[in-house]
């Protein structure tokens, strides 16, 4: 098992089900959130080292999340997660301090490698 | 030749040649044509004709009266001079017959000693003679031998008998040479009367017209009221021929007319009704010598009315046609803007459209995706599951389609995310064959062979990838359209000074020539169904990438498009 947590937020629960499942087949500690909410509460009692996080969600935007993350535990790396056309958010979102963006869908090992490499720095 | 043509050209407005315009469209730029021509040349050519009526009645007002005046002059001189010259001989004849009685003037001493008298103090006198009342010449001094003559059936004698004066007619009587006779009346006081007759010679009458000074081309002479010439005339006879015009109408006064010779050529006339005489002065001229001037002048006016009409003409259907064919530009260009417009906020829509469609249908994707893997994670640590290759294999076979679903996506949202001009760097290859994706299984069932040629080290351009597919797919949308099942569509690409050239050549039916010219006019369109935007929207973000586009076609034969797109952009920057 790595030592690193990874939070994973997504309104779209079964990709979050699946993909927090598929991480901890791969030795990797991963909790799900369904909304910004949520996470920012799982955030407060938990040290995560890595959050990926969707931009779009029904209620508290990815943007907003990300920032009160960043104000929670500046040092979280948070990786985002967005549609095809939804770059131009991506983009946004590095600048507020994001370590990368995917684009839906993802693949596995890309993802876990960019993972690790904001882990290790 | 070339020159006229070109000339040619300007007059002929362009809607006229432009098969391609709606009939609404011809007719209303006809009207705008035909409005502007008439109103242009109504205002601009009455006033110019009116003028030139007006100064040519005024000019030839003034020269007929200069034309006249001499005439009317000359009569009322002759008139004067005539009148005043046989009141004359009346007055010294008058005198004779009441100074002398009848007895003294019988006397033939006495008569001829009168008769010398008059004869050097008045010219003209050829004979005198005393005659009673019964018309016998009772004395007489002259060349000849007439006394004793009876002049009772003389018109002149008829006449003296009623009134105291008369002059005859000119006649040749007996003496056998032109000459007239003037007789005047003495009563006596019981009432019986007697008459001195003179006879005057007609070339005392000569005398006095060629004192007249006339030019070579007037004519003046004598008729009396019957229209028989008492003296010789020019044009018109000797004395005593038939003056073969009308004997113009009485007047106490001189008068100027327009009359026409037997031949029809107007003369210009002046007369005058010579008092207590049976004459009539007649001054006739010919205008043509007097007129020269006056026609000459005329027809400078007539020339320069008629080249300023044609050049007024010419530059009102120049400008007209040269407005028209702006009116027409303007159009075409609003037209053209509109389209964009149009066609800009239908890409903007169907563009927002395939986000959001694209973006929902990208969710589901990710679970399939995550889920298939993680079936897949799970199936691969059951190594004792009989079915693992095959679980494997149809996991595989479900991220492989996610990722194609993600490709499908990925391109459409490209190509219809924005209409904005966004430079990057791009791989014209790679953006042919990513267009050709789409056109694939339309290449396949139709069994068009699709061949790409591409030049060796062919640098990337600065361009916008969204327009480029656009342009690209259009034409070889159109490529697919025109070839027949079967067929070849060839795309070359190579690079030319600084330009990337795409060459896109079918073997389809051809363009027919008439059309080649519009085919990237908007709403032109061969197509039963077409919108004849296509091409006019491709040329456009060409031109808009600083690019150029170039068709060649033959009927029968194929079509090619070549674009020419700069490989450093400066449009961009």
């Amino acid at each position: 098992m790595e030592n690193f947590k990874v939070l994973l937020v997504d309104d779209e629960k079964e990709f979050v089900a699946a993909l927090v499942e598929r991480l901890s087949i791969r030795g990797i500690y991963a909790e799900g959130a369904s909304t910004g909410e949520d996470a920012i509460s799982k955030i407060s009692e938990t040290e995560f080292n890595v959050v990926l996080l969707d931009l779009k969600m029904p209620g508290m935007s990815g943007l907003d999340v990300l920032e009160n993350i960043k104000s929670i535990n500046p040092s979280v790396k948070i990786i985002l997660i967005t549609g095809y056309g939804s770059i131009q958010l991506g983009e946004e979102g590095l600048e507020k301090g994001a370590y990368h963006y995917f684009t839906k869908p993802i693949n596995i090992d890309d993802l876990i490698d960019k993972i690790k490499e904001a882990v290790n720095g | 030749m070339k020159i006229l043509f070109k000339i040619y050209r300007n007059f002929v407005p362009k809607y006229l040649e432009d098969k391609t315009l709606p009939q609404e469209s011809v007719f209303r730029y006809n009207r705008v044509w035909t409005y502007v021509v008439l109103l242009t040349s109504a205002v601009a050519l009455t006033p110019l004709i009116f003028m030139t009526f007006i100064n040519i009645n005024q000019y030839q007002k003034t020269f007929e009266n200069e034309m006249m005046n001499p005439i009317l002059a000359l009569t009322s001189n002759a008139k004067r001079s005539l009148e005043f010259n046989f009141e004359e001989r009346k007055a010294a004849l008058t005198y004779v017959i009441s100074d002398k009685s009848f007895k003294e003037l019988s006397d033939g001493t006495k008569l001829a000693n009168c008769f010398y008298n008059l004869k050097q103090s008045f010219g003209g006198f050829i004979d005198l003679g005393l005659i009673d009342s019964n018309g016998n010449q009772i004395s007489y001094i002259g060349p000849y031998e007439l006394q004793g003559k009876n002049y009772i059936d003389q018109n002149w004698f008829n006449e003296v008998r009623v009134r105291d004066f008369c002059i005859s007619d000119v006649f040749m009587g007996f003496r056998g040479f032109p000459h007239f006779v003037m007789a005047v009346r003495h009563k006596n006081d019981i009432g019986a009367f007697y008459i001195l007759r003179a006879t005057i010679d007609v070339e005392f009458i000569n005398w006095q017209i060629a004192n007249l000074h006339l030019g070579p081309s007037c004519d003046a002479f004598l008729i009396n009221r019957q229209g028989i010439l008492q003296t010789s005339s020019h044009f018109f006879g000797d004395i005593l021929e038939k003056y073969i015009l009308n004997v113009p109408r009485y007047s106490s006064h001189e008068e100027v007319i327009e009359i026409k010779d037997d031949k029809g050529h107007p003369l210009i006339l002046g007369y005058s009704y010579i008092e207590q005489s049976p004459f009539i002065f007649m001054a006739v001229e010919s205008p043509e010598d007097l007129m020269k001037n006056w026609l000459s002048l005329r027809s400078s006016l007539l020339v320069f009315l008629f080249v300023s009409v044609i050049v007024i003409i010419l530059v009102i259907f120049w400008s007209s046609t040269y407005m028209v064919n702006k009116i027409k530009e303007a159009d075409i260009k609003r037209a053209r803007v509109v389209h964009d417009l149009e066609y800009t906020n239908k890409m903007a829509s169907i563009g927002r459209l395939a986000a959001g469609v694209a973006h929902e249908i990208n969710n589901p994707m990710a679970i399939i995706n995550q889920k298939a893997g993680l079936l897949k994670d799970i199936i691969s640590a059951q190594n004792d599951n009989p079915y693992k290759d095959k679980f494997l294999g149809l996991a595989d076979s479900i991220l492989q389609s996610v990722d194609r679903c993600g490709t499908i996506t990925h391109r459409f949202l490209g190509f219809a995310k924005r209409m904005d001009f966004k430079t990057a760097p791009i791989d014209l290859e790679l953006l042919i064959k990513e267009v050709l994706g789409f056109l694939g299984k339309e290449a396949n069932y139709r069994d068009i062979a699709v061949n790409l040629h591409v030049a060796d080290s062919l640098p990337e351009i600065e361009s916008d990838r969204g327009q480029l597919q656009q342009v690209f797919l259009n034409i070889i949308n159109n490529a697919f359209a025109a070839t027949s099942d079967g067929g070849n569509i060839d795309i070359t690409i190579k690079e030319k000074h600084e330009f990337a050239r795409v060459t896109i050549t079918d073997s389809g039916h051809g363009i027919p020539e008439e059309h080649l010219e519009n085919i990237f006019e908007p709403f032109y369109t061969t197509k039963k169904e077409g919108t004849g935007l296509g091409l006019s929207i491709t040329y456009n973000i060409v031109q808009k990438l600083g690019g150029d586009i170039k068709v060649k076609s033959k009927v029968g034969k194929g079509t090619g498009f070549t674009v020419s797109l700069p490989i450093k952009n400066e449009a961009f920057k």
